[in-house]
């Protein structure tokens, strides 16, 4: 038989995108080469659940929440400083909710399950090794490890992460790009759920992300903690390119950012309970590749959908809104007898009025801003030494005025005004 | 039942009591190959450093052995490989390899 269409992994990308075919009345199978959704990933924080609202309504009565996030930190960090903006609300912490701390197993199984209620099939431990093509150079399905697997579909999605082999294979990206991936490396540690509260200021079903810049050891990246209901999940994401020029270990920087003082009295008492490590495609906008071609869409990672700007980090809620973008396109294209690139064109179209394209397009700047060496290295300590300078009591010596503290800092650092005045501009043009 | 967890006390952990923590399916057929060839002309040996599951160490005559079977599947390796197709990588056979529950 030939199904409307394959999707390739059923992370948050497929299963939307077969939640949308499905609805669509589409015969639609799901091929996940994991055991279950969720056993091949691993992410580094928080899942923003209004794109949910569309599809499942009321889907925060039924969601394997781990924490709502209540408390957001976004923390500067030199070797010896830490410069947070704390943000607490309660309205994040009641319906609609903003966003929540999940394991991929329960969260990716979640909404897999959907997708299957909706009428997909859903075929785990089983790879794609690769995409057929008809006597015309389409693409008409996937070559699986099953015996006799070959599975026949008028489109194919290619939801199929970072590494994805089908995008490759299709020639729409390069085998290996190490200067816009990074490598997030993770350690889940189990505390218990009133010591977690109390440690944190948090009630009961409340969590906190802490995000960092720096902390990293010197490799351009920064770190990241959160609660999770009875474990806090800590760890880095560093520049590929830069740690393997450091020599450095993943599991080291993770170390280093642990024994951070301002990271270290969170973690005391917490044991290890899983390690883990994924790499993230950060590069954005500019590295995404073509998202179609004859009898084949891409989503989410595979399509390099993470965004990594700084004070937003965001992936889930990208690779869903993509799939169901690239779903309702497929249904329409098969609806419609052409699923040549040009049937399939209305995928992009969607996604370029949608946050996905939208908001990458317009911080399509910030991930290389993120992790540049000023960024990285000298902002970070002209902030730690202003914020630091600015709140010493140098009695009896009266206050240094705030713009020389920052001329002081600015100097002592050797920032170069055009350094600053470039980077200020492209970060006033990327945030605007 | 998970394996019991160990401190967290990182200069106390060995690496084999931090890969313990995490869930092996074990596929009989090895989805990485390295061409030792290849690597004992590279000067940078990348992957020995960046793999996250320290799963690549150089040999002493300059090639460099590996091991596939406690493998996160991120793909690091290949990544920072410097020599065009001296790792060759793939994913396990359905249903095998790394099994993440906290992810």
């Amino acid at each position: 038989m030939t199904f409307d269409a394959v999707v390739v992994g059923a992370g948050p990308a497929g299963s939307a995108a077969a939640l949308a075919l499905a609805r669509a009345g589409r015969s639609v199978v799901m091929v996940e080469r994991g055991p279950f959704p969720g056993s091949k990933n691993v992410y580094g924080g928080v899942v923003y659940g209004r794109i949910l609202d569309e599809v499942i309504p009321r889907w925060w009565e039924e969601v394997p929440v781990q924490r709502w996030v209540v408390r957001r930190s976004t923390m500067i960090l030199t070797d010896t400083q830490a410069v947070t903006l704390d943000l607490r609300s309660q309205a994040w912490g009641r319906e609609p909710y903003n966003g929540m701390t999940v394991l991929r197993a329960d969260f990716d199984s979640w909404l897999a399950g959907h997708a299957v209620d909706a009428g997909a099939r859903l075929l785990t431990s089983t790879v794609a090794t690769g995409l057929l093509r008809d006597a015309s150079g389409r693409v008409c399905g996937v070559r699986t490890d099953r015996p006799d697997g070959d599975l026949r579909a008028r489109v194919v999605i290619a939801c199929d992460g970072v590494n994805s082999f089908l995008a490759k294979e299709a020639g729409l990206m390069a085998r290996a790009d190490a200067a816009h991936v990074t490598l997030g490396a993770k350690e889940v540690l189990a505390l218990p759920a009133e010591v977690i509260e109390d440690r944190f200021g948090l009630g009961p079903h409340e969590g906190l992300d802490i995000e960092a810049v720096g902390g990293t050891s010197g490799v351009a990246g920064g770190g990241f903690l959160y609660t999770n209901r009875d474990s806090l999940s800590v760890g880095v994401v560093v520049s590929l390119e830069e740690l393997a020029a450091s020599r450095r270990r993943p599991e080291e920087l993770i170390a280093g950012f642990k024994a951070h003082p301002a990271i270290a009295p969170y973690l005391k008492g917490a044991f290890l309970k899983e390690y883990s490590a994924h790499l993230i495609p950060e590069g954005g906008y500019s590295t995404m590749p073509p998202l179609a071609a004859d009898g084949l869409l891409v989503a989410g990672d595979a399509a390099a959908m993470t965004l990594a700007a700084g004070i937003w980090l965001e992936g889930v809620n990208f690779a869903i809104g993509a799939g169901l973008a690239a779903g309702r396109a497929a249904a329409e294209a098969v609806a419609a007898g052409d699923v040549s690139t040009a049937g399939l064109g209305s995928y992009r179209q969607a996604l370029e009025r949608s946050f996905v394209l939208r908001d990458h397009k317009r911080l399509r700047l910030a991930p290389q801003l993120v992790l540049s060496d000023r960024m990285q290295t000298q902002y970070t300590k002209v902030l730690g030494d202003i914020a630091e300078e600015l709140f010493t009591v140098t009695n009896p010596e009266p206050k240094p005025g705030l713009l020389r503290i920052i001329w002081r800092s600015l100097r002592r650092h050797r920032v170069r005004g055009r350094d600053l005045l470039r980077d200020g501009l492209d970060t006033a043009r990327t945030f605007r | 039942m998970k394996l019991a967890g160990v401190m967290s006390n990182w200069a106390e952990l060995s690496f084999e009591e931090r890969m313990a923590t995490v869930e092996f399916r074990l596929s009989e057929r090895a989805h990485i190959e390295v061409d030792s060839d290849v690597c004992r002309s590279c000067t940078t040996k990348a992957c020995v450093h960046a793999c996250p599951a320290n799963l690549f160490a150089p040999t002493s005559d300059g090639g460099i052995l590996f091991n596939y079977e406690q493998c996160f599947e991120c793909g690091t390796c290949y990544m920072v490989c410097n020599s065009e197709g001296a790792i060759t990588w793939t994913y396990p056979d359905g249903g095998h390899g790394v099994v993440f529950r906290n992810g």
